[in-house]
């Protein structure tokens, strides 16, 4: 067998000799011209490298001499409009020295004018007395204290959630929440009046970020559909893609609600959760001040966290989330802002303990504070060249030109002389505050009117028709 | 090859310029090495340091680092084994369930992500967390919970656990107190101001008191101009973007604290990371970063900005402060310094790493700190040229968005402050300085000497002594909690799998009796739990600790 085989292999040999001495003389030179050819192809470089000799150490140090750095800040113009500060004198309540000058207070969020309290202060005195100031450490590290517990405790049930945890800042809530469950890859719809703690916690969540217009519902679904679309063309990638829908419960940057019911209704269809902040509504809005889902009757279940801060209602400082524990207790190892800073001040927890009980016994407060905010929209009406943005019973309200001036700076020195006029004249104000080169979409200026329980219809009445006295004066 | 190594200042030294190039290269200075190389260092002039710098990071025996994969790996078994049998219905599940109707709901968590949290934390999920019922001072009362379900969940017993001595929380001078005539100004200020302030620096928020607290934190730092936050955490996380954007370079070393990380990325320039506290990593990426210009396009580099700690939390190590000051003159970047743990703890006078290394605060230019530490308040700052505190009040994302600091805790901290400065008219503030100096080395020696493997600078109140195997870390904490000792202790994530550690916090309030009860009990834990690893010779200590040095500090 195996001689056949050699037999046949020779043969195949001998005729290949043969098939060469037989061959046209052209054809082996043309045979022998395409060996030629390939093994230059081999050999050689068929595209040229760029020039690239490593730099000499001279070149290198030459270089290194030669560049030159951007400063470390660009200086700062002198008449900056943030760079001088209204300097408080004294405590900044109802009752406020601005500059040197008194005025009534129409610019700090003290919704409940908790922050003069006599019941809120002793609370604090108390446990000042027992704990000192800090805490020394983190909540891991024993930074957890007894108040913080009951303080967790005490929130949750006014809430009527599973859980809820408390942050030591008011803007690391919301920025740590979010990117503890949204991660890279993931896809969350945000309005574009989101504040800017939301516009940060996204950005550090490194997810997909869907801006949908401002409370525009149809928007939202609009989105929700191409996302839809988008995951049946991959179905493996859209079993592990979380998504949310973030949206504050009264809005910051302009004094509206979120349509929440119809969220709700968006959430179920296409299998999204609901992050919501409510850092102006909660103590505010519902019969009880649970906020945004108690005006609206919606049980608080249906809405996947709740986040506020309680450094406007409690006047105090600080912020929580809320909701249930499966949601909630991720973040004791995930909320960067929660691990890794120090727990807030036993005393300022106490004082929101307080607080709490305070709004717990005169649930007529927010029924006060809802008349007066109704009160100060319609008295704010028909003033011309200034235009009122937000709800009725918005508690911060914003002031906008009628007509823009046409340049953002002309337009911010404008409302700073309203601002001023009415400062001059015993009414506190201010323009609300924006990184313009850093919000995602930089809201219209304006001056930012607080309603609190405080307030007298009398001081209301004399704040509209002198903000209404500035106006004329500076705007016509 | 694993020798014990401690590293050791001077490679930029002169006269030893080769010869401890090497020793760097190797990573390792010999023994004799250092006791030599330390004490000429120590006395010549014309180095960049002018007291001996000597920080350990001894090498623990080949055997340790195999038991503590050894330990992860069963840890990791047992756990597969039990979500099996969870997932089978044999084992109870305790874990928080989804809402039924959000149960076709994309999974919000993948349930690998909590696998260790699951079967490994979970395990030993009691030491931390321990809730406390009384000021965070030397001593401090916990409040004793059980549990029912292996760790799941805990129950109070309503019985709280007295006088516990207190080795975890940061309160380096002792400034976390009740005493009622110190809080005498804290608590008036409080009747004043109440707890809010209710609206932002740049809009209604900025009290008579900021003024007054930034004022004293310029004066107290020896600089222009100084900030305040409410918060130390977002100092960091919410001012690095103010300082640098798109087409800056950030370099960062590699156990920087989540805050600078976190802002580094919140400011969208790009982020390099070199090896701890290492120069030669630094410089190196330094010099190609400004050779090589930016990725693809080659550009120049708007700035380099070199982000760095006064004291690392989890190392105990303290920042080459002085070869990072000539490397960044020479490379004209910048330099942003987190005092967090340093400021108040080193430094003749307690101004942290810079009066440490008898530098003049001109030479860093970013300086940030927190309140929270040895100020025993809550809050941070950033100080330095007017320029930049200008350009912080009118960029910060604090100043703009965030509400400011509460009076009282203000109040807290300049009371802490002046009483450093002596302003309140006595020498206590330096003599609190000066017990947290002398408290940190008499502990450190001591546990040198009794072979514990401790990391860091011997003038770091931060002290980590290293335990590696996970199941040491409950069994350290829950012993020494059976001794009336608070201890920290740290694992994986936080530090490197085979890392795992305790961490204690000297401070000016501990007296040398709590001291002395705290090392007697870790010496006979030592033995019981073999945590003794150093293979120091004991006869190599006298000439490494010489007494002679600590009397000179008195």
């Amino acid at each position: 067998m195996s001689a056949a085989v050699g037999v046949g292999q020779q043969w195949v040999l001998v005729e290949m000799v043969q098939a060469f001495y037989e061959a046209p003389a052209y054809h082996l030179i043309l045979e022998g011209i395409l060996i030629l050819w390939i093994i230059r192809l081999i050999f050689s470089k068929t595209y040229k490298l760029q020039e690239r000799s490593d730099l000499t150490p001279k070149e290198k140090e030459e270089l290194i001499e030669e560049w030159q750095p951007e400063p470390l800040v660009p200086p700062v113009p002198k008449d900056h409009p943030a760079l001088n500060y209204n300097i408080v004198s004294g405590p900044p309540t109802h009752k406020i020295t601005v500059n040197g000058k008194e005025c009534i207070n129409f610019a700090s969020f003290n919704f409940l004018g908790l922050l003069e309290n006599e019941k809120v202060k002793s609370a604090a005195q108390a446990s000042l007395k027992k704990y000192g100031v800090g805490t020394c450490g983190p909540r891991g590290f024993y930074g957890t204290f007894d108040v913080h517990l009951e303080l967790e405790d005490r929130l949750a049930k006014f809430m009527r959630t599973e859980e809820a945890i408390i942050y030591s800042y008011g803007f690391a809530t919301i920025a740590s929440a979010i990117p503890a469950y949204s991660k890279r890859g993931d896809i969350v719809f945000v309005d574009e009046a989101a504040c800017f703690a939301i516009q940060k916690g996204l950005q550090a969540s490194r997810s997909n970020i869907k801006l949908f217009k401002h409370n525009d519902m149809a928007d939202l679904e609009r989105l929700l559909k191409e996302q839809e679309a988008e995951d049946q063309k991959n179905p493996r990638k859209a079993r592990v893609t979380r998504r949310f829908i973030v949206v504050e419960g009264l809005y910051m940057n302009t004094g509206d609600v979120c349509p929440l019911p119809e969220l709700i209704k968006l959430k179920y269809k296409y299998k999204v959760r609901i992050f919501l902040e409510e850092s102006l509504s909660f103590g505010v809005l519902g019969e009880h001040g649970r906020g945004i889902t108690e005006h609206f009757g919606i049980n608080i279940d249906d809405i996947d966290l709740i986040s506020a801060n309680m450094e406007n209602s409690l006047a105090s400082i600080g912020g929580f989330c809320c909701g249930r524990s499966f949601i909630i207790d991720h973040q004791r190892l995930s909320g960067q802002g929660y691990c890794f800073s120090a727990s807030l001040p036993p005393l300022l927890a106490a004082a929101a303990i307080e607080a709490l009980n305070i709004m717990e016994d005169n649930p007529d407060i927010f029924q006060t504070l809802r008349t007066k905010c109704e009160h100060m929209h319609k008295a704010l009406q028909g003033i011309s060249g200034l235009k009122v943005v937000g709800e009725s019973f918005s508690p911060a309200l914003h002031l906008q030109l009628e007509d823009s001036s046409g340049s953002r700076e002309n337009d911010v020195k404008l409302l700073k002389r309203v601002v001023d006029y009415c400062m001059n004249s015993g009414i506190a104000l201010t323009q609300a505050r924006y990184l313009e080169k850093e919000e995602k979409c930089l809201p219209s200026p304006s001056i930012r009117v607080v309603v609190t329980v405080e307030q007298t219809e009398q001081e209301l009445d004399k704040a509209a028709s002198l903000i209404k006295e500035a106006a004329q004066s500076v705007l016509n | 090859m694993a020798n014990p190594s401690a590293v050791c200042n001077g490679h930029l030294h002169h006269h030893h310029h080769q010869k401890q190039n090497n020793l760097l290269k190797s990573g390792v200075c010999k023994k004799n090495g250092i006791t030599k190389g330390m004490k000429k260092n120590g006395v010549s002039n014309g180095t960049l340091y002018k007291k001996t710098f000597i920080e350990h990071f001894e090498q623990a025996p080949m055997y340790v680092a195999v038991l503590t994969f050894v330990g992860f790996g069963v840890g990791t078994i047992f756990g597969y084994l039990r979500d099996f049998m969870r997932a089978w219905g044999l084992e109870k599940r305790n874990i928080a369930e989804e809402r039924e109707q959000q149960k076709d709901f994309v999974p919000l968590y993948q349930d690998f992500e909590n696998f260790y949290t699951r079967n490994l934390y979970m395990r030993i999920r009691d030491n931390w967390n321990r809730p406390i019922c009384s000021v965070p001072g030397p001593q401090f009362d916990l409040m004793e919970r059980v549990t029912d379900d292996y760790n799941w969940t805990f129950r109070f017993t309503g019985r709280t656990i007295k006088n516990v001595i207190n080795m975890g929380s940061y309160n380096y001078l002792g400034f976390a107190e009740t005493e009622p005539n110190a809080l005498k100004t804290v608590t008036k200020e409080l009747q004043k101001y109440g707890t809010g302030i209710c609206s932002t620096r740049q809009e209604m928020g900025t009290l008579d008191k900021h003024v007054e607290l930034e004022k004293l934190v310029a004066k107290f730092l020896g600089v222009d101009d100084a900030m305040v936050f409410g918060m130390g955490f977002a100092t960091n996380s919410m001012n690095i973007p103010a300082l640098v954007g798109k087409g800056c370079l950030i370099l960062s070393d590699e156990l920087n604290h989540t805050s600078l990380v976190l802002g580094a990325r919140l400011s969208g320039a790009t982020i390099r990371i070199f090896k701890h506290n290492n120069m030669q990593s630094l410089e190196k990426l330094l010099r190609d970063a400004i050779i090589y210009g930016q990725p693809r396009s080659r550009r120049a580099w708007r700035k380099i900005i070199i982000l760095v700690e006064g004291i690392y939390s989890m190392e105990g190590s303290i920042v080459r402060l002085p070869e990072i000051v000539s490397l960044k003159k020479k490379y004209k970047a910048y330099l942003y310094l987190d005092e967090a743990h340093s400021i108040g703890a080193v430094g003749a006078t307690g101004r942290g790493v810079v009066e440490y290394f008898g530098m003049s605060p001109d030479d860093v230019d970013v300086l940030m700190g927190t309140f929270t530490k040895s100020f025993g308040a809550a809050g941070g700052y950033i100080a330095g040229k007017k320029d930049l505190v200008d350009f912080l009040r009118t960029h910060s994302h604090s100043a703009v968005y965030a509400t400011s600091m509460c009076p009282p805790v203000a109040e807290q901290i300049i009371r802490a402050m002046k009483c450093l400065m002596g302003l309140d008219g006595t020498t206590q503030g330096l003599q609190r300085v000066r017990q947290l100096g002398k408290n940190t080395r008499y502990f450190r020696r001591r546990l040198h000497e009794m072979g514990f493997i401790i990391y860091g600078n011997d003038d770091s109140p931060v002290v980590p002594l290293l335990l590696y195997m996970p199941g040491k870390i409950g069994a350290f904490a829950r012993r020494m909690l059976e001794k009336n000792i608070g201890v920290v202790v740290v694992g994986f994530p936080a530090t490197p799998i085979t890392e795992s550690r305790a961490r204690f916090c000297v401070s000016a309030a501990h007296t040398r009796e709590m001291l002395d009860t705290v090392l007697n009990a870790l010496d006979e834990l030592g033995d019981f739990l073999q945590l003794k690893y150093s293979r120091y010779s004991k006869s190599s200590h006298p000439e490494l600790y010489e007494e002679t040095r600590f009397e000179l500090e008195d």
